[in-house]
């Protein structure tokens, strides 16, 4: 499949969060405001983008050799755990500034379900090591977008006179329902 | 005895929810919703791990160290998700390919660790296997009520059996993500309207 196809569809017609309902839980905990929606989209998306390709070559080159591929889970999840504790210690020692940001937001990434998602459809959808990145990379900006797009709809939310039976998560719920019906209309998009 | 084995099943269906209160493990919950049939094999997939990896732990408990007790927690929840994945393969193929990811995605349900991280890996054997059932009960309560709306109001059917005959025209957006979302918005809004006004009720006593 064409890279370019990859980006678009799971940037938009398959948004991770709207279309496929993984990595849910930051995107309802985590989108009170901006910095902390943009941090966790950071932190997501370098995190996804190398736990895939290191899951990559786990399963090619350790899982297949051995005939174990049923172990995929068990590998896939501790490969991502081992990876994180590995990025928070390597950026609390060497960029204290990027570890201010984001380091807050690691510990909670490894549960984060679009991660282990990305690297199961990869080895699902059969992608090579090219497209394993563009579909890594292209989820997690469509997440990093879908966090983007509810805050700020949640900060107007804050200001505005909600009806006593929506209020607090009921209303984020329904917003969250109109997001996605807008981004229904992108289906189609990029093949 | 009999109050504190009462009290451990029936705290998650309503005042300690995982999904509609605490709102964890969202993702299975709005994707697996799309029919009840899917709902029920969700919920019992979710209560085999859940059950089994509580009553590991809580055996284990002594034995864990402390600082390594999460990767192993995710360890034990992986084998038995493993397990799970080769029992649906063997005997439940159809559900197997309908839930699709979201089986292996049962490591990584926040509702699990949480439970064995603040529950089983303090508390004896037996606690353990009731606070596990009691929980996948209020999972599939949730998982449940989310399903059936979505089925009749999206496809006109319950289980498959059709409910209104040809006429009736199924509106698909229930089927479709943004009903999920629609479906559990409104749910928690009555939920939330219930035991306010039941707290309400309490308080002027």
């Amino acid at each position: 499949m064409n890279l370019v196809n990859i980006l678009i569809q799971t940037i938009f017609s398959q948004n991770f969060i709207f279309m496929r309902f993984l990595g849910l839980c930051p995107f309802f905990g985590l989108t009170n405001d901006m910095d902390s929606s943009i941090g966790m989209g950071g932190a997501v998306t370098f995190v996804t983008v190398m736990a895939s390709v290191v899951s990559y070559f786990v399963y090619y080159f350790v899982l297949i050799p051995f005939g174990v591929e049923y172990l995929q889970t068990i590998a896939f999840i501790l490969t991502i755990a081992v990876f994180v504790q590995l990025v928070e210690i390597y950026l609390k020692k060497m960029i204290p500034n990027l570890y201010k940001v984001m380091g807050i937001y690691l510990p909670l990434i490894t549960t984060n379900c679009m991660i282990l998602g990305v690297t199961l459809i990869n080895i699902q959808e059969g992608y090579s090591l090219m497209e394993t990145i563009v579909f890594a990379f292209g989820s997690s900006v469509g997440f990093t977008l879908a966090m983007i797009l509810m805050t700020a709809i949640r900060i107007r939310i804050g200001n505005a006179n909600v009806p006593a039976f929506f209020k607090g998560a009921p209303i984020v719920f329904l917003a969250a329902s109109f997001i996605a019906i807008a981004f229904m209309g992108l289906q189609g998009l990029g093949g | 005895m009999k109050t504190k084995i009462k009290q451990l099943l029936t705290k998650g269906l309503l005042k300690e929810n995982p999904v509609f209160v605490l709102m964890l493990g969202l993702c299975s919950v709005l994707a697996v919703s799309v029919s009840v049939i899917n709902a029920l094999g969700m919920t019992l997939a979710f209560t085999f791990v859940t059950v089994l990896s509580e009553v590991t732990i809580s055996v284990l408990r002594k034995w864990i160290p402390k600082s390594l007790r999460i990767p192993i927690f995710i360890v034990i929840i992986a084998s038995f998700v493993t397990i799970l994945q080769f029992l649906l393969q063997a005997y439940f193929p159809s559900l197997n390919k309908a839930l699709g990811i979201f089986i292996p995605l049962i490591v990584v349900n926040c509702i699990i660790i949480g439970r064995i991280e603040s529950f089983a890996s303090k508390k004896p054997v037996f606690d353990s296997i009731l606070d596990g059932l009691g929980i996948s009960l209020g999972y599939g309560i949730a998982i449940l009520s989310i399903a059936i709306v979505r089925e009749i109001l999206g496809n006109g059917t319950i289980l498959g059996y059709s409910l209104f005959g040809t006429s009736f025209e199924p509106a698909l957006m229930f089927i479709l993500p943004p009903g999920a979302f629609l479906v559990i918005g409104i749910e928690i809004g009555i939920i939330n309207h219930v035991s306010k006004k039941a707290s309400r009720k309490e308080a002027s006593k």
